[in-house]
């Protein structure tokens, strides 16, 4: 982690840029390239890819932005931050507010400014991606977010004053935490409930180390705790407690407990030894700490490594693959590059690691030996048809093409579906046909009082969409418990039109 | 934080704790487990719960040390505290209301067997339990058992009860007849064997199985088991399965999955552990 502690012209002894006089001049500005551990060097540990904007490169990328007058960056982004306002504030030097202003808009900005993906979001939208490169807004979130982690000291501290409301919020993840923050900074007294023994969700036990450190996640959490919000360890809700109970206990609940079932191939030969969801992957390796080889959690540590799914998940389970030693980690997908839904940054961060990408294969069934540990994937080549309802062209199996891929651990990355364990303990609560939880426009399930966001009523999107809902909800969730329903056409807690998803985090 | 208050070590490697967990000790259901993670850098590990205090806010947990993980469990002394208990998971136990039910318990299979031996007593079912152990010092809850009705004890060396073991017993009770259910559960070999001596005789019989497990909420499908054909997860849609569906040799085969692994982790706890189980 290379938080930057003090915000200063660095040890180099060059000094900060000089100060473009107009936009023509800002305009002939190249975007700056984020600092990362080489791939042959990183392939081999858990430190960070990204090393984060030294402050020449951060001062230099915010010279950039030409301040629209009608910012469309600020629309692209899921929670609205208020991106030229914190750029305008560390280009004049002024990170203590271009910070405040951050942390006002988004409860995660550390969070956000590594994994977000940019180049669908607010880098789209840019105008300056339109000639040449949008502003890295990605990387200076993450340089102010970073800063003020290390320097929380520095910021005014938080007082709001208190309503005496409580809210319960179930699951600790993106949306559970940015929620707790948003309810939090109104007064309300908020507690968050989370079925393993560690606060965050999918940012502790899904995204790895070497993408968003766990210290990172646990000091945005201990900044939460500072804010007056309480956590529940250990409390799986449709187990522990129901829903109709918390109900009686809560002013109002936020559910955000997300998608976690894995989805599997159903092949013959999936329950070998050796296959494994990627969530089981990934949640002993990050989790449970199992890279260390002094982990009491075990791992299969694959010489030849085949990831089955093209979104993040998939990368992240590849890229940790290799880390554990594979001498070959594979991505098996089944329709092309162009439809890759993973970040571009992520796939080509493993490209760079030495990852291989087999495009349009399909498994079809796991080998495994006389002992019944996993010795191949045998697959199918695929040709792309007419498009599918998702806009992509739907891939078809041609005939006679199988063929193996050799490998000794198989993980199935193919996504994830509701899981029924919290549904299942409120039977008046709506579900979709696929076991998503119901939720207006406003957020609020068929219960009065009961709200819901993130993966569990949208299916397995990203990090930012779910935080998304999770300040759309908690503003929706304060004009409930202020009297004042339904909210205000413009507190900003509608629904925005549907989102493009991509699967994974 | 949960205080161990009370430690009874049951044979040689099979220890009683008493925990506090008022929560879990409030809503548990006969069948249903906890995830236990013991500290910082711990395993997580699945422990069915053997009994509950609402009153006290205390479980019971019956432990059989068999890898790192649970022997430093049981190593445990009372005032230390675990400090993660998960719960309750899992699904309860689906009793029948009447007739006459055996319960067949292996090694530490008899402490999970025991609170539905308990259910099922409550509800005016006729219990026969059937319980064995290597020799017998390996025997246990023998006196709990007999409070709720008959016991059958076997050891595999004769040396207390029935000579052999508790599948010759059952036997014996299924060809008397008038078996309504069977309950086993103990080591999948035990499970296996009775699974495939009730089926000729068409009683229903159900058993615990004790898959590798992460999360138990269904989130890892680590603990896939195959049941009439179709993946269950063993945390969610179990633990406990009609038997006669129940794929035995893939579950055999999926745990020894880290073998090697926990073999590794013995070696590191050394000597100190050794002297520790036998103590």
């Amino acid at each position: 982690m290379t938080a930057p502690e003090s915000h200063a012209p660095a040890d180099n002894g060059a000094l900060a840029p000089s100060k473009p006089a107009s936009n023509k001049e800002r305009m002939l500005i190249e975007r700056v390239a984020m600092p990362e551990q080489p791939g042959a060097v990183r392939a081999h540990n858990f430190g960070e890819v990204n090393q984060g904007l030294t402050y020449q490169l951060a001062m230099l990328e915010a010279e950039r932005c030409i301040q629209c007058p009608k910012p469309f960056c600020v629309d692209g982004c899921p929670v609205r931050v208020n991106i030229p306002r914190f750029i305008k504030f560390l280009r004049d030097g002024e990170i203590a507010q271009a910070a405040e202003s951050l942390l006002d808009d988004n409860a995660l900005p550390c969070v956000t400014g590594r994994v977000c993906p940019q180049e669908t979001q607010c880098e789209q939208v840019c105008v300056r991606n339109k000639k040449g490169n949008s502003v890295a807004i990605g990387y200076l979130e993450r340089y102010v977010a970073d800063w003020a982690q290390a320097n929380m000291d520095k910021l005014p501290k938080f007082e709001p004053a208190l309503t005496g409301k409580k809210v319960g919020i179930v699951g600790s993840g993106p949306a559970g935490l940015t929620a707790a923050g948003e309810l939090a900074k109104r007064g309300h007294d908020v507690t968050v409930f989370e079925a393993f023994h560690a606060p965050g969700g999918v940012l502790i036990y899904g995204i790895p180390e070497f993408r968003l450190p766990k210290d990172i996640v646990q000091a945005e959490v201990e900044r939460l705790k500072g804010m007056g919000v309480k956590l529940e360890l250990n409390s799986v809700v449709g187990r522990t407690y129901t829903i109709p109970e918390l109900r009686e206990e809560y002013d109002a609940l936020f559910l955000a407990v997300g998608a976690g079932l894995p989805v599997f191939m159903n092949v013959p030969g999936e329950n070998f030894k050796g296959v494994y969801s990627a969530n089981e992957y990934l949640t002993r390796v990050n989790l449970m700490g199992a890279w260390n080889p002094d982990s009491q959690t075990p791992i299969l540590h694959g010489q030849r490594v085949a990831v089955v799914g093209g979104g993040n998940v998939a990368m992240d389970a590849v890229r940790t693959g290799r880390r554990l030693g594979a001498a070959e980690a594979t991505i098996v997908y089944r329709r092309s590059a162009t439809e890759l839904p993973a970040r571009a940054e992520e796939v080509h961060h493993a490209k760079d690691e030495g990852v291989r990408f087999e495009y349009q294969v399909a498994p079809v069934e796991v080998l495994a030996d006389e002992n019944r540990w996993v010795t191949g994937l045998k697959c199918v080549r695929m040709e792309l048809g007419e498009p599918d309802a998702s806009g992509r062209r739907r891939p078809k199996p041609i005939p006679g093409s199988e063929f193996v891929i050799e490998c000794d651990l198989v993980v199935v990355a193919i996504g994830t579906k509701a899981n029924p364990l919290l549904t299942g303990s409120a039977p008046e609560l709506k579900v979709n046909e696929y076991g998503y939880l119901l939720a207006d426009e406003y957020g609020m399930t068929s219960m009065p009082g009961v709200f819901a966001g993130g993966d569990i009523v949208r299916g397995a999107a990203t990090v930012i969409l779910a935080m998304g809902d999770g300040k759309r909800s908690a503003v929706a969730i304060d004009s409930w418990l202020n009297g004042a329903w339904p909210p205000p056409p413009e507190s900003g807690a509608k629904k925005p039109e549907k989102e493009a998803a991509v699967a994974g985090n | 934080m949960h205080p161990i208050v009370e430690r009874e070590q049951l044979s040689p490697n099979v220890t009683r704790l008493v925990v506090e967990a008022p929560r879990i000790a409030k809503v548990r259901r006969p069948g249903q487990f906890v995830i236990v993670r013991k500290g910082p850098g711990s395993e997580r590990i699945p422990l069915t719960i053997a009994d509950n205090d609402p009153d006290t806010g205390t479980i019971t947990l019956v432990i059989q040390a068999i890898g790192r993980s649970t022997t430093e469990l049981t190593s445990m002394q009372v005032g230390e505290s675990i400090s993660d208990i998960a719960g309750p998971l899992g699904s309860e136990t689906h009793l029948v209301r009447s007739g006459h039910a055996v319960c067949v318990g292996g090694g530490v299979g008899t402490a999970v067997l025991l609170p539905i031996v308990r259910a099922l007593s409550a509800v005016g079912v006729h219990v026969t339990s059937v319980i064995g152990g290597r020799s017998k010092d390996w025997v246990i809850l023998e006196r709990e058992l007999s409070e709720l009705g008959d016991v059958v004890t076997c050891t595999d060396d004769g040396s207390y009860g029935r000579h052999g073991f508790v599948t010759e017993a059952l036997k014996d009770l299924l060809e008397a007849g008038g078996v309504d259910a069977v309950y086993a559960i103990g080591p999948v070999p035990m499970m296996r064997a009775v699974s495939e001596m009730t089926l000729p005789y068409n009683v229903p019989t159900t058993v615990s199985l004790n898959a590798i497990m992460v999360d138990g909420t269904g989130m890892c499908g680590g603990c896939r088991v195959t049941i009439d054909g179709e993946t269950k997860y063993a945390c969610v849609d179990g633990p406990e399965f009609d038997a006669h569906k129940v794929n035995f040799r893939e579950l055999s085969d999926r745990l020894t999955t880290y073998r090697t692994f926990e073999q590794q982790a013995m070696d590191k706890l050394g000597a100190c552990a050794t002297t520790e189980v036998k103590a």
